[in-house]
């Protein structure tokens, strides 16, 4: 690639793309992680209409509008530049990000609050889906042929590192408004919430700011001199065979298994920890939080060792750890977190009660929380929650029972080196495949291109992932790990497929 | 290993219809399962989005029969 940018000038390259990209992974993970605060500020469970909306931004938002933003995005960054589309997404995203944080709630105005934040989801999903390919091409466009795989890696940090940030904001908000810690959750779930989506706009501002310094690509400029660009991006990227052909093993044979990698292990593990695992709110995203710290340099590490030996094998060898290893590192996880065998100090039980008079003014809500103290030091609090009646022949059916394990300080750090492997395979799935993409289709449709199989990958097979598994286990009540064979399966496929089709020399971009 | 790529598209075009037929049976029983309207718009979202999906695989299932990606570069 003759037109590849100087050292010097691909660093701005790098830095302009990747905070903007980075910003909206923070701005799309900020919403999921404080969901079920969303749910209770705008989608109310006792209304069902409020409720069916709810389901809606959960799921149109990742799965339909994603890909559909590949399309339109991909579209108007093949016809008219990357450079002014990806600064449209970085915008559309943040304005709405913010926007979120500014709307009243369910309370105080009606439906409108959940129409309105269901609006900006899908705006949310739709930047998205534009965002990444965009600056992916766009790195990709300065980078010099040798060195893609390396300088493209900077890009793929961002999800990641917009996870670790969206994670880290919300922990320290929720502690940062009060001097007292339940008082200061309770704000935070009252409206604390707000200040990382407000938080956003400062951010994007930057971003846009730095981006509108940066010029056009440099491979899409010299295309648009000559008048070589495609005036239909999605006919010659769907309707020509030669190009088709491409973007389904692109989808099949390598991002379909990247994205249940990437959502097994970030995602999935941190729920599993959570709710499988029953380890306490903050330790289960701090788990996480170091995990992501330490596995992140590795997405560089791999997408520029991808630049010397091949994207393929290392994308695949991923795949391979993920589908022989996922059974027994989460089986450790749930070892780890089993307090059945342990030795309790039972001087050390704690047992409070609290007792709050209903609205009927006749009965009692009674809480009651045990503390377990073990010798290793884990502490296991069991809450049950139940009516005591007026009326001595009713009783509380089934008393809604919580479990929340702290665990101590050996079992945690073995459990971040467990979810370090776990994104250490992200990394090698995840690390070389912007190159990848990249060097699979020709410069005029390459934006479209890419983005589609990318976001259906990510998006439809990634985005279920925990839908999938959590449905496994609800089906085969017997086996907590059932659902792993979700990711699994898929990995499987996308490993024979990936193996049998891809040739590790495959690489257009060399020839436009 | 060109004959092994076209044996394998006829596995991939006969996965298609497998999964389509799995993912709506299994989609008819969960929601007669629990026929709320989140479950239904659930489900409905799944089977749109996976059918394209599916008809993706047996295209690319037929052009690896065809020889497609045979000394693919």
């Amino acid at each position: 690639m003759s037109s590849s940018t100087s050292t010097k000038g691909i660093w701005k390259v790098i830095t302009a793309s990747s905070i903007g990209t980075l910003i909206e992974w923070y701005d799309f993970y900020i919403f999921g992680s404080l969901a079920t605060v969303i749910a209770s500020q705008f989608f109310p469970k006792t209304n069902p209409t409020a409720a069916l909306l709810s389901t809606l931004a959960t799921f149109a938002a990742g799965f339909i509008v994603r890909p559909f933003g590949a399309l339109v995005f991909g579209r108007l960054g093949d016809l008219i530049g990357r450079k002014y589309t990806f600064l449209l997404t970085l915008i559309l995203m943040g304005g709405s990000t913010f926007a979120i944080g500014c709307i009243p709630s369910y309370d105080s105005i009606g439906f409108i609050a959940p129409i309105l934040v269901l609006l900006l989801r899908l705006i949310q999903g739709l930047a998205l889906g534009g965002e990444y390919g965009g600056a992916a091409t766009y790195v990709a466009e300065h980078a010099p042929d040798n060195r893609r795989g390396y300088f493209t890696s900077w890009i793929q940090t961002t999800a990641t590192l917009g996870l670790f940030i969206s994670l880290g904001v919300i922990l320290l908000t929720r502690h940062w408004l009060d001097n007292d810690a339940a008082k200061s959750i309770a704000k935070f779930n009252d409206w604390g919430w707000r200040i990382p989506f407000l938080l956003s706009i400062v951010l994007v501002i930057i971003s846009v700011y730095i981006r509108m310094k940066m010029k056009e690509s440099p491979l899409f400029s010299k295309l648009k001199i000559e008048g070589k660009t495609s005036t239909n991006p999605l006919k010659e990227s769907f309707a020509h065979k030669a190009n088709l052909k491409m973007v389904l093993l692109a989808l099949f044979g390598a991002t379909m298994g990247q994205g249940v990698v990437w959502y097994t292990g970030q995602f999935y593990a941190q729920s599993f920890i959570e709710n499988v695992c029953k380890v306490d709110f903050e330790q289960s995203r701090t788990i996480l939080i170091w995990a992501i710290l330490f596995a992140t340099p590795f997405f560089v590490v791999f997408g520029g060792w991808s630049d010397k030996i091949g994207r393929k094998w290392i994308m695949l060898a991923g795949m391979f750890l993920a589908i022989i290893s996922y059974r027994p590192l989460f089986n450790q996880l749930l070892q780890l977190s089993d307090m059945n065998n342990k030795i309790e100090i039972e001087a050390l039980r704690q047992i409070k009660s609290n007792y709050t008079i209903l609205p009927n003014n006749i009965d009692t809500l009674r809480k009651t929380t045990i503390k377990h103290f073990f010798e290793d030091k884990d502490i296991l609090a069991e809450t049950k929650i139940d009516t005591l009646y007026n009326d001595v022949a009713k009783k509380t059916i089934k008393p809604a029972v919580t479990i929340s394990k702290t665990l101590n300080s050996s079992i945690y750090w073995q459990m971040v080196f467990i979810v370090f492997i776990l994104i250490l395979y992200v990394t090698m799935v995840y690390g070389p495949i912007a190159a990848f993409l990249v060097e699979l289709f020709p410069t005029k449709i390459r934006y479209t291109s890419m983005s589609l199989p990318y976001h259906i990958g990510n998006g439809v097979f990634g985005g279920l992932t925990p839908f999938i598994a959590t449905l496994l286990t609800t089906i085969y009540t017997s086996d907590k790990l059932v659902g792993l064979y979700y990711p699994i399966i898929v990995s499987i496929l996308c490993l024979v497929i990936g193996a049998l089709y891809i040739s590790s020399k495959m690489n257009i971009a060399n020839k436009n | 290993m060109n004959k092994l790529k076209k044996i394998a598209g006829i596995v991939w075009i006969l996965l298609g219809p497998i999964s389509i037929f799995y993912l709506i049976k299994t989609a008819a029983s969960e929601i007669a399962k629990k026929p709320h309207i989140d479950t239904k718009i659930q489900w409905y979202v799944f089977v749109i989005i996976f059918i394209p999906i599916a008809i993706g695989l047996m295209i690319f299932g037929y052009y690896a029969l065809k020889g497609e990606y045979d000394n693919v570069e």
